[in-house]
This record gives C-alpha cells, sequence and structure tokens, in this order.
C-alpha cells in the first residue's frame, strides 16, 4: 500500500524535472554538380533511440517551475516592475496560466466553504422542526446533489442553464436579456461555477449539522426557556455554541474538497473562461501531446498548496494525539 | 417537551422556515427529475428555446416519433454507442475495488486497533492528506511509469489505483470502528481456546458488518463517480461510464446525439437513487461518525 501511496509523488517530482527530449539534429551535406550545401535535417533514428533509451527525457531541473505556464518568475518580475499599483499587477498576473488557476481555484474554495456551511445550517434547522414523518424523504431528496457523480450532476445543471434549457430561458425572460447566456463570460461562468459548488456541497453540511441538532442538550434549552430567552437567543447561545467543533471539523473537510474542485470544469466546458488548478493538470495530460512533465510540476505545486492549507490543522491534530497520551 | 417548543412557534417564522425547505428541496430535486423525465424526449423539446412547457408536454416529440415518450435516446446510448459495454466495465471496477479494499480494510483496520503503538494518528494523518490531494496529481505520477511497464489501460491497473487512493479512508474508517468493539471480547474467545485468526474469523466477523457495509459504501462512491483516474488510465474500449459520458460531449454534437448523452446521465443516476434509498441511513451516520468523533 506505501508504494502505491508514496511512489506516484515521487514519480510525480522526478518527472517534474525532466522536459521531452529535443529532437536531435544533423548537418547533412549534399553535393551536387553546382557544388555542396549544407542543410540541417531531423535525425529520425537518433531522436526515437534517445527517447526510448531515456524515457524521462533530459534533465532540466528547475526550468519547468520556472517557465511561462506555471511560476513564471520572469514574467511576474516584469509585471511587477511595470505595473503601477496592486490591482493592475494583479490583473497581469491571473493572466497567466498558473495564476489564473489559482486564483480561481482560492476563490472558490473561500467563497463555497462558508456559503455551504451557512446553508446547510439553515437547511438542518428546517429539516429539523418538521415532523417526523416528513423527515426521511427530505434527507433523502437533500442527499442527492452531493451523492450524485460530481461530473453527472455538473451536467444536469449545466443543461438546465444552457440558453435553450428550462433555467436558462427563465433567466433570461427575468432578466429581460433574449441572448443572455451564462457561458459567454467570465464572470458568469464564475458564478455558474460557484452556484454549482454550493449546491452540490451544503448536504454534506446539512448532515453533519443535523446530526449535531439531535445531540443539543435540552434541558440547557428549558432551562434558557424558563430565564425568558427568546427563539433567537437559544439559538444563538446554546445551539450555534454546541455546533462550533463540528463547523471546524467541517470546513477542513469542505476546504479540501473545493479546493481540487475539477469534475464541474470539465461538464461546464468552462476552460476558457475558469480553470482550476486540476483541470489544469488535466489539460496537460489529455490532448494530443502529453505534456507529462508540465503536468508534473503542476502536480508538485497543487501538492504544496495542500500542505500548505493543512499545515495548521495537521499541527493541531498532532498535538491533541500527544495530549491524549 | 419538543412539543411545546413547537406550539409556541409564532406564524411567520414558521412560513419563513417552510419555504425556506420547500425552496431548497425544489432546488435540490428538480434537476434530476427535470432530467429524467426530459430523457424520454427528442432533442428539440428538451432544449426547447420557443417554449420550456415543450419539454413536459413532448410536441415535437409527438411529430418526430408518434408518442409523447420516446427511448430513443437510451437506444442510442446503450446500444449504438456501446454504453452497455461501460456499464459492465463500471460494475467490474466497482466490485472489485470494494472488495479487495474492503478485504484489506479489515484486516489492516483490525490490526491497527489492536496494536498498541497509536498507528491510528498516522493513519488519520495519511487519510486526510489524501484526502485533500486532488486525484488527478497522483494520476500525472501514475501515467508515465505505467506506460513503460505497458500496463496502461486496462482495467486491472485502475483498480489497483482506485484502491490505493481509496485505502487510507477505509483504513481510518474500520480503525476506530474496531476500536469500538470492545478487546475484551476476542480477549475472551481467546482465553476459550482461540487463535488470534480464529477469534477475528469467529468473534469479530460476525459482529463488524455495519461499519463493514458502511465503509463499502463510501468506497463504492467513490470508485462509482470517479472520474479522474479512469479518464485518464482506461483505454477507450476499457472506459468505464463516467468517462464515456464525457466522451459522448466531446465527439457527438450532431443533431439528436445530445439526448445520447441525457440518457446515461439519467442511467448513471439511477443505481445511485436507489442506493441512497436503502442505504440512506449508513449513508448519514457514516458522514457524521468522522464529524462526532473529530
Amino acid at each position: 500500500m506505501l508504494v502505491f501511496i508514496a511512489a506516484p509523488i515521487v514519480s510525480v517530482v522526478i518527472q517534474s524535472v525532466y522536459a521531452p527530449h529535443e529532437q536531435v539534429i544533423k548537418q547533412v551535406e549534399s553535393c551536387s554538380i553546382f557544388g555542396c550545401t549544407q542543410s540541417t535535417v531531423v535525425d529520425q533514428d537518433a531522436t526515437r533511440e534517445l527517447r526510448e533509451a531515456q524515457p524521462l527525457g533530459r534533465f532540466v531541473g528547475g526550468n519547468i517551475y520556472t517557465d511561462r505556464n506555471h511560476l513564471a518568475t520572469s514574467e511576474i518580475k516584469t509585471a511587477w516592475q511595470e505595473s503601477e499599483g496592486f490591482g493592475e499587477f494583479f490583473k497581469k498576473a491571473t493572466n497567466l496560466p498558473f495564476y489564473g488557476a489559482l486564483s480561481f481555484t482560492l476563490t472558490y474554495t473561500a467563497v463555497v466553504t462558508p456559503m455551504a456551511i451557512i446553508l446547510g445550517f439553515f437547511i438542518a434547522l428546517g429539516v429539523n422542526n418538521l415532523p417526523k414523518l416528513l423527515r426521511g424523504p427530505s434527507i433523502f431528496f437533500s442527499l442527492l446533489p452531493m451523492i450524485v457523480t460530481p461530473l453527472v450532476g455538473a451536467l444536469i445543471l449545466f443543461w438546465m442553464i444552457d440558453s435553450r434549457g428550462v433555467l436558462g430561458i427563465g433567466l433570461s425572460n427575468l432578466l429581460d436579456q433574449p441572448d443572455l447566456s451564462l457561458k459567454a463570460s467570465t464572470p458568469m461562468m464564475w458564478i455558474t461555477l460557484i452556484v454549482y459548488g454550493i449546491w452540490s456541497s451544503c448536504p454534506f453540511a446539512f448532515v453533519v449539522y443535523y446530526a449535531g441538532l439531535q445531540t443539543v442538550p435540552q434541558d440547557s434549552i428549558e432551562s434558557a426557556k424558563l430565564d425568558g430567552a427568546s427563539r433567537w437567543q437559544q439559538t444563538w447561545h446554546i445551539v450555534i455554541p454546541h455546533l462550533v467543533p463540528l463547523t471546524t471539523f467541517m470546513a477542513l473537510i469542505k476546504i479540501m474538497d473545493n479546493f481540487r474542485v475539477f469534475e464541474p470544469i470539465v461538464s461546464f466546458n468552462a476552460q476558457a473562461h475558469a480553470q482550476s488548478l486540476s483541470s489544469f493538470i488535466y489539460n496537460d495530460l489529455g490532448g494530443e501531446t502529453q505534456l507529462l512533465s508540465s503536468a508534473a510540476a503542476t502536480s508538485v505545486l497543487t501538492i504544496l498548496g495542500v500542505i500548505i492549507l493543512l499545515s495548521p490543522v495537521l499541527v493541531r491534530t498532532y498535538r491533541d494525539y500527544g495530549n491524549k497520551r | 417537551m419538543s412539543t411545546a417548543i413547537q406550539d409556541n412557534k409564532p406564524l411567520y417564522l414558521k412560513i419563513l422556515i417552510n419555504g425556506f425547505l420547500i425552496t431548497w428541496l425544489l432546488m435540490a430535486a428538480f434537476p434530476f427529475l427535470w432530467t429524467a423525465w426530459g430523457s424520454f424526449k427528442v432533442e428539440a423539446d428538451f432544449f426547447s428555446k420557443a417554449d420550456w412547457t415543450n419539454a413536459l408536454t413532448g410536441v415535437r416529440t409527438v411529430v418526430e416519433t408518434g408518442a409523447a415518450f420516446t427511448g430513443d435516446g437510451y437506444y442510442g446510448a446503450w446500444v449504438k454507442e456501446e454504453f452497455w459495454r461501460a456499464a459492465l466495465n463500471t460494475l467490474i471496477v466497482v466490485v472489485a475495488t470494494v472488495c479487495i479494499s474492503l478485504t484489506f480494510g479489515t484486516l489492516g483496520g483490525y490490526a491497527l486497533a489492536r496494536s498498541a503503538y497509536r498507528y491510528a494518528f498516522w493513519v488519520l494523518l495519511v487519510a486526510l492528506i489524501f484526502r485533500a490531494m486532488p486525484p488527478i496529481t497522483l494520476v500525472s505520477g501514475y501515467l508515465l511509469p505505467f506506460f513503460e511497464l505497458n500496463m496502461w489501460g486496462k482495467l486491472p491497473t485502475a483498480i489497483i489505483v482506485l484502491v490505493a487512493i481509496n485505502q487510507p479512508f477505509t483504513l481510518w474508517m474500520l480503525t476506530s470502528f474496531f476500536k469500538n468493539i470492545p478487546q475484551e471480547l476476542d480477549e475472551s474467545a481467546m482465553v476459550d481456546g482461540c487463535t488470534r485468526f480464529q477469534a477475528f474469523r469467529r468473534v469479530i466477523i460476525p459482529v463488524m458488518w455495519p461499519g463493514v457495509i458502511t465503509t463499502g459504501l463510501f468506497s463504492f462512491l467513490l470508485a462509482y463517480n470517479d472520474f479522474a483516474v479512469t479518464a485518464m488510465l482506461l483505454s477507450e474500449e476499457n472506459k468505464t461510464m463516467v468517462p464515456k459520458l464525457a466522451g459522448f460531449l466531446g465527439t457527438t454534437q450532431t443533431k439528436g446525439n445530445v439526448m445520447f448523452a441525457v440518457s446515461s446521465v439519467v442511467s448513471i443516476t439511477a443505481p445511485l437513487f436507489i442506493l441512497v434509498m436503502f442505504f440512506q441511513r449508513q449513508i448519514v451516520s457514516g458522514l457524521t461518525a468522522g464529524a462526532v468523533k473529530g
């Protein structure tokens, strides 16, 4: 098992410092009656031989990390020097593919996580107030957006917001813009993706909160009522503090899930407007030429990002375990 | 007591809560019902610019096929585009993944739960990191070695990768589950003369099913819903359902073929519907188990 966990990471790191071989070029002298001319041609055999001998490619060190498609150090430097003010610099930086993907991923994570948690909390409160008979079916329907294959769920929404789909038509009637298309503009695409994200991830928050609500101590609520606390005061001072530990856990899980957002971008066909880190790698891997080393470099950067995101949590968990012993 | 709470509720709050809840349930359920209904129509109805009620009544469907419902989309996808092959592949991959990861998971989880050393923390750590890492980053690491070993494109390869990705999570869940089975149980079996393995087989296996089923459900969902691994690692004829569906979108944009994709979406969703219906309790308990224990 360890092999399968460690090996790909090692493999990714190794691949990321190699680039594909350049073609072997040789000088050919072709002589005719008018004299000799020198020309350069690609030596196919030698190229193939070299590629077979060293499938990884040639060693380039950190070059791939710093090229235009990844960290783009030189472009960032010029952008920093040339732009006036932070806004312009930011705009230039997000035009670079890696930073564009990074900024979308971070925005998505930062918006979807809190929204989904808040929405999930209210749904849980609502379902908790339902009579017992109705709870089962409503939990069933609430679970669907989460359980369904992400690619499929996103596709279903994509068809509905299509300019010929039911929601697309409804929206354009509502806004009185007959040629409204959610797919055409970048901000619209971002909003759509974020709405999908909230739709698909709030059931998890709902389920966890719903379970949490079952364990709220009833006697504290009763004594609060005796002391004359209003409904909002009860919720604010008893229910919410009770649910805070759950919230940290859930935020952690949701941040991890949202950070790797991938399928909706494929489904919504949104690569032109929004890239996440995952779909960026996917694009490198797919297509005619498989840019393995480029994908590997992005993977390493993504893994680093995950570790940075998780490090405070990991340190805390470690400390908790240390205390328990 | 809880009735007393409900009785006190002012009317506006009732309306607010119930209205909100109904909106949410509509949001959650409507897309699925709509698509399931629409998959029996022709494309001109499902994507109707003129009048959205066409998708309900199926005006064009009647004109084109003679009845209000048509199975053309399903016929095209399953028979013409050989979706059945993808469904079969999915079945193989999912069953194998669940069985293998549960076998290793139960044995490993039992061992970890009964050992004195604090493995649990490290398993949890790895499970966390693995959950956080996009699977595609790992796939890009697997690709080149698999090309070299000539393993690319085959079903067992995808199964191995899925099991590997799944394993830390399975192990962690089952470890925490086995921790809840009192150690006295297998100790008393061993006092009665069982070996360690007999104790596991005769005492633990009969009581472990609830945990195994919950964990199995999550392995199933992971394998079934996966797109990154199966799309990158399987060759064309070995594709499972989800990447096959993505393929429909890329290649078949001609008229009518969008309905192939719509009907295969419904085909993919249907098993999940049934699954949630029967195992709702287990899914909920599995989701909350991690949260409540922290």
